[in-house]
């Protein structure tokens, strides 16, 4: 009675998961083969594999704008899609998983790391997050989002025999387990309600209202707060220091930006499709949090001395800012611009932040060292990498004419679309801490600039060139981004989510 | 009124033609100084000829429309344009800034402050140079939020990296205050829009130019409009500085060098200013009349506070910071009158302000070069030591007192007679007797001002020389030089054209200005 017809696969639209899983196979085999001073082509091919994945999204994204169904079928169809929103993510996750190769390739080969291994885990972990952008279903993000989180605990202790990155690792994990138990029963609740694993099934069932009403608010809060740990959200951000400190930091980079965004597609998907009618209970949790994620990913920024743990904690409140429209996504006429504001500031923040990891790892390849202070007289013997850093981190903070002033531009004015003391609040609140981390990203400028060299030492900096590849491209992603933002033209074309209206 | 569109890409050229000179310095090494000075100021020189062409091709008959106008989309999905264009009250304003980076630049030559690098130090001048001509060009919110900010990063190490002993925290102090005042003016600006769109019979047609806001900022619901002006004013208030947002202003100036200095009291404080009579006051027309008696009041506490603030001063660079708290302070007491002669007296301010305090800011500069002090106690007996630097300083302290035939006074004199009268709806809200007083305490003012700066001369420049040129560790005291000869003389001559024939720029502003002001005017008298 239940009988299995296997569903159509669409290969056009399925290309990029496809290259990408035959590219951890390749990976894999020739890392068997190869000989231990050339396992650096390892790293190229993995290069070479998600660039190549890119190409199918390009050719997607030419085609057309009309929604595909990757797998359709009985009871498959309209679970996992391709959409311009899945596109605009798909290409922004190859791409920084692109920038993180080129910023892997010297740490992990000087290091005397597992190199084979881990691009594998690399391409695994960015398949994972490919997929999260397809997904739209409760089962296949669940999937996704394992996927992609298994492979990046690895690889936050990737660093064998030092304790940090131990402690980076199993931190990372347990928390990671831990959210992940939590959501898989939130989700077991909605699909109690529900009777089905769609999300937008999910969002007709979930009224809130009738006998069941106390069912739903629990399977939605529980479901927010396991991507509330992957995002790094306030309270639940206390591994994302240590992970981000102890972890190789080409890792932290990928971390911070491209697993960060996958939690954030995960929680965009959960708010548009399955949640519009919950407004009543994740607008005041998400508000709170994005109030809290802000404030205290700030004020404990403020304090730090050691320059990774500062972006980790900035990192946590630059997600304040992308949960902040997330909130008022459903308030007023902001649905739009919300979502809008959401995929903008990734792509933005992801630019800028692994162009500032990339400055980091050039730098404290000669410092050998990761405290602030280090960096300073910068200005005196890397004058280039100065101004980039300088590029970066003003982006970070949100200062015109760079990328990062249209990234909360695009927060701000959603939810001030929303109108309403729930918008116009929130807004003050992120208006003050756009001041409070401009503080901590200023201290680093000054250090540069202003201090002398702590060690006197002034030779120059010699910045390998897979590194100064990547500086150019986040750079040059930056600045452009920052004048004429209107050149990611296909999230203009982004008005909602594939199944998102009736 | 439709704006005049011919040689549209003037005004581009004349905003983005600093930073070709910033591309072509890039790649001029660093040890080639005098290729980079030659790049920097040839590039600045003809930054300042094309805008002498578009003064010189402005149509000075129609100098309240907008002229060289343009519009072009640029961020479509958020519906900001680039739509620049220059009319009677920004032209000056425009201009001054080319002449300002001139003057500056040629100043510099041997003067780059320590610790040197003048590449590094003519790339940010001149990106300064875009920041400051695009802002009054803007004629689209975002357009003029951005330019706005690019000045902020070039001043930060400007003031931070060149400056004196203390220079970290005031450069910190001033980009904080700066970046608090920008967000929530970014707030504002959106609010507005988002309002203004919300209120439209047409809201597809929003859009953050300009025009759009002067249609529709009036129909906001006037609570509204009060907490909008709310954001407007503290982030052009940090800039222009007022009471109480001021502190970071005495800091800045004191630490920045000397053409930090300069261009700060020249042309960023004129950024807020600008911001009030451009975005501010014709915007939100009704919020303006109930936050004009609170304008008004704090502006007049700028002027009291900033005179006193100058008599305790022992540094002659924060004196003189002090004093442009008190000049900002007649600037905007002319513009809180919201009438026609106090927003004209408020933009000649702003340019007199600019040249008078500009050169007290370069004077102080080569004061202290050559004593290596600016403490006035060992200051004395300049004049006799170097008599031309003497009497170079003791006319501007004249001009900058207000003394009648100098620029000076054609910013505060109708200043206080427009306080005296103001808006026929501000004395219909009961605020006359308000201004009345105010009015007499900022003559107060001006008395105090006639005092400081004229004490200050007297302990600087007049007695006997308190040291020899020997205790400065110089072997003279050489009076003023060739470039600083160059880059003064159109400074001093501009300060004596406009005391002498104000016509000059209040024929050119006025038309712009009673548009504004006309929109304060109850209707039917």
């Amino acid at each position: 009675m239940f009988a299995f017809s296997s569903p159509v696969i669409d290969y056009h639209a399925l290309a990029p998961e496809l290259v990408l899983a035959g590219g951890i196979c390749v990976v894999l085999l020739v890392d068997l083969f190869l000989p231990d001073h050339r396992r650096w082509i390892t790293g190229t091919l993995s290069g070479l594999f998600l660039l190549g994945a890119l190409l199918p999204v390009v050719t997607l994204a030419v085609l057309g704008d009309d929604v595909r169904s990757s797998l359709s079928g009985d009871g498959v169809t309209g679970r996992y899609v391709v959409d311009n929103f899945a596109l605009v993510l798909k290409a922004l996750f190859l791409l920084a998983g692109y920038v993180v190769v080129l910023l892997s390739a010297h740490e992990i080969e000087e290091g005397g790391y597992y190199q084979g291994e881990y691009y594998v885990l690399l391409l695994s972990s960015v398949l994972g997050m490919v997929m999260m952008a397809s997904s739209r279903d409760l089962v296949s993000m669940f999937v996704a989002l394992e996927f992609l989180s298994i492979p990046a605990y690895m690889m936050a202790a990737w660093k064998k025999r030092d304790r940090k990155s131990n402690e980076a690792g199993v931190k990372y994990y347990l928390l990671g387990v831990f959210a992940s138990a939590v959501m898989l029963y939130g989700m077991s609740l909605l699909y109690g309600v529900a009777g089905s694993t769609l999300l937008t099934d999910v969002g007709k069932a979930v009224t809130l209202e009738g006998d069941r009403a106390g069912v739903q608010v629990l399977g939605v809060v529980f479901v927010i707060i396991g991507f509330a740990f992957k995002v790094s959200a306030v309270p639940f951000h206390t591994w994302a220091p240590d992970t981000y400190e102890g972890a190789p930091t080409p890792v932290t980079a990928f971390l911070s930006v491209a697993s960060k965004a996958a939690g954030f597609v995960g929680l965009v998907l959960l708010v548009f499709l399955a949640f519009p009618q919950a407004r009543d209970v994740y607008r005041p949790f998400l508000w709170v949090m994005a109030a809290l994620t802000m404030t205290i990913g700030n004020l404990v920024a403020l304090k730090q001395k050691n320059i990774v743990r500062m972006l980790a904690y900035s990192s946590v409140s630059q997600g304040g800012f992308i949960l902040m429209p997330l909130a008022m996504a459903f308030t007023g006429d902001a649905q739009e611009a919300s979502l809008r504001a959401v995929v903008v500031y990734l792509i933005i923040y992801a630019a800028t932040n692994l162009g500032a990891f990339a400055v980091i790892i050039a730098v404290s390849r000669k410092t050998r060292s990761g405290e602030i202070s280090s960096f300073g007289g910068l200005f005196q013997y890397a004058p280039g990498l100065t101004v980039l850093m300088t590029i970066f981190l003003a982006s970070l903070a949100g200062i015109p004419p760079l990328g990062g002033w249209y990234a909360k531009f695009g927060a701000f004015k959603a939810v001030l679309d929303a109108a309403g003391g729930w918008g116009y609040s929130i807004a003050i609140v992120g208006a003050v801490n756009a001041v409070i981390a401009t503080a901590y990203y200023i201290t680093v400028m000054r250090e540069m600039w202003m201090k002398p060299v702590p060690d006197g030492d002034v030779s120059p900096i010699k910045v390998h060139g897979s590194i100064q590849a990547a500086l150019v491209i986040c750079g040059v992603s930056t600045l452009v981004l920052g004048v004429l933002p209107g050149l990611i033209a296909k999230v203009g074309a982004i008005t909602d989510l594939a199944g998102s209206l009736p | 009124m439709e704006p005049i569109q011919d040689l549209q890409w003037l005004l581009s050229l004349g905003t983005f033609l600093p930073l070709v000179g910033v591309l072509l310095m890039l790649f001029v090494p660093k040890k080639n100084v005098d290729l980079i000075k030659t790049v920097a100021v040839g590039t600045a020189l003809a930054t300042l000829a094309v805008g002498v062409v578009t003064a010189l091709k402005f149509d000075y008959d129609q100098s309240e429309k907008l002229q060289y106008f343009t519009t072009n989309n640029w961020i479509k999905p958020i519906r900001a344009t680039y739509t620049i264009g220059v009319d009677g009250i920004s032209l000056p304003l425009y201009l001054l800034s080319m002449v300002i980076t001139v003057l500056v630049m040629i100043y510099s030559w041997n003067h780059v402050p320590s610790p040197g690098n003048p590449k590094a130090f003519f790339i940010l001048m001149l990106v300064l140079q875009t920041g400051m001509a695009g802002t009054f060009i803007a004629q689209d919110l975002i357009l003029f939020f951005v330019f706005f900010e690019l000045v902020l990063l070039p001043m930060y190490f400007m003031i931070g990296v060149w400056g004196g002993a203390n220079r970290q925290y005031a450069s910190l102090k001033f980009f904080l205050y700066t970046m608090f005042g920008s967000a929530l003016m970014l707030v504002a600006f959106i609010a507005l829009f988002v309002v203004t769109k919300n209120n439209a019979s047409d809201p597809e047609s929003a859009n953050f130019t300009f025009q759009w806001f002067n249609e529709n900022g009036p129909d906001v619901a006037r609570n509204t409009a009060v907490w909008i002006f709310a954001g407007l004013f503290v982030g052009f208030a940090v800039k222009v500085p007022m009471f109480p947002f001021h502190t970071w202003l005495p800091d800045a100036h004191t630490e920045a060098p000397t053409q930090g200095s300069v261009i700060l009291a020249a042309i960023l404080l004129k950024l807020g200013t600008y911001g009030f009579v451009r975005i501010a006051i014709p915007f939100l027309p009704q919020a303006a009349v109930k936050w004009a008696p609170a304008i008004a009041v704090l502006a007049v506490i700028g002027i009291i506070y900033g005179a006193l603030g100058c008599l305790a001063q022992t540094d002659m660079k924060r004196l003189i910071a002090f004093s442009s708290v008190a000049h900002m302070g007649f600037v905007m007491l002319g513009i809180s009158t919201l009438t026609d002669l106090g927003i004209n007296a408020a933009l000649f301010g702003m340019v007199a302000h600019g040249l008078i305090t500009g050169m007290l800011f370069f004077i102080a500069g080569s004061v202290k070069e050559r004593y290596h002090t600016l403490e006035i106690k060992q200051l004395t007996g300049m004049l006799k030591q170097m008599p031309k630097m003497g009497w170079i300083f003791g006319f501007c302290a004249m001009a900058s007192l207000g003394l009648p035939g100098l620029a000076g006074f054609w910013g505060e004199f109708p200043a206080l007679l427009s306080a005296w009268s103001p808006s026929q709806l501000l004395v219909a809200n009961g605020h006359e007797g308000l201004f009345r007083i105010l009015t007499t305490i900022a003559a107060l003012g001006t008395v105090l001002a006639a005092g400081y700066l004229l004490w200050l001369f007297q302990r600087t420049a007049m007695g006997e020389p308190a040291m020899a040129a020997s205790d400065h560790g110089h072997d003279d005291i050489h009076d003023v030089n060739n470039f600083e000869w160059a880059s003064w003389a159109p400074l001093l001559v501009a300060i004596v054209v406009l005391g002498i024939v104000p016509k000059l720029l209040l024929d050119l502003s006025d038309p712009g200005v009673q548009l504004i002001s006309d929109i304060f005017k109850v209707s039917g008298k």
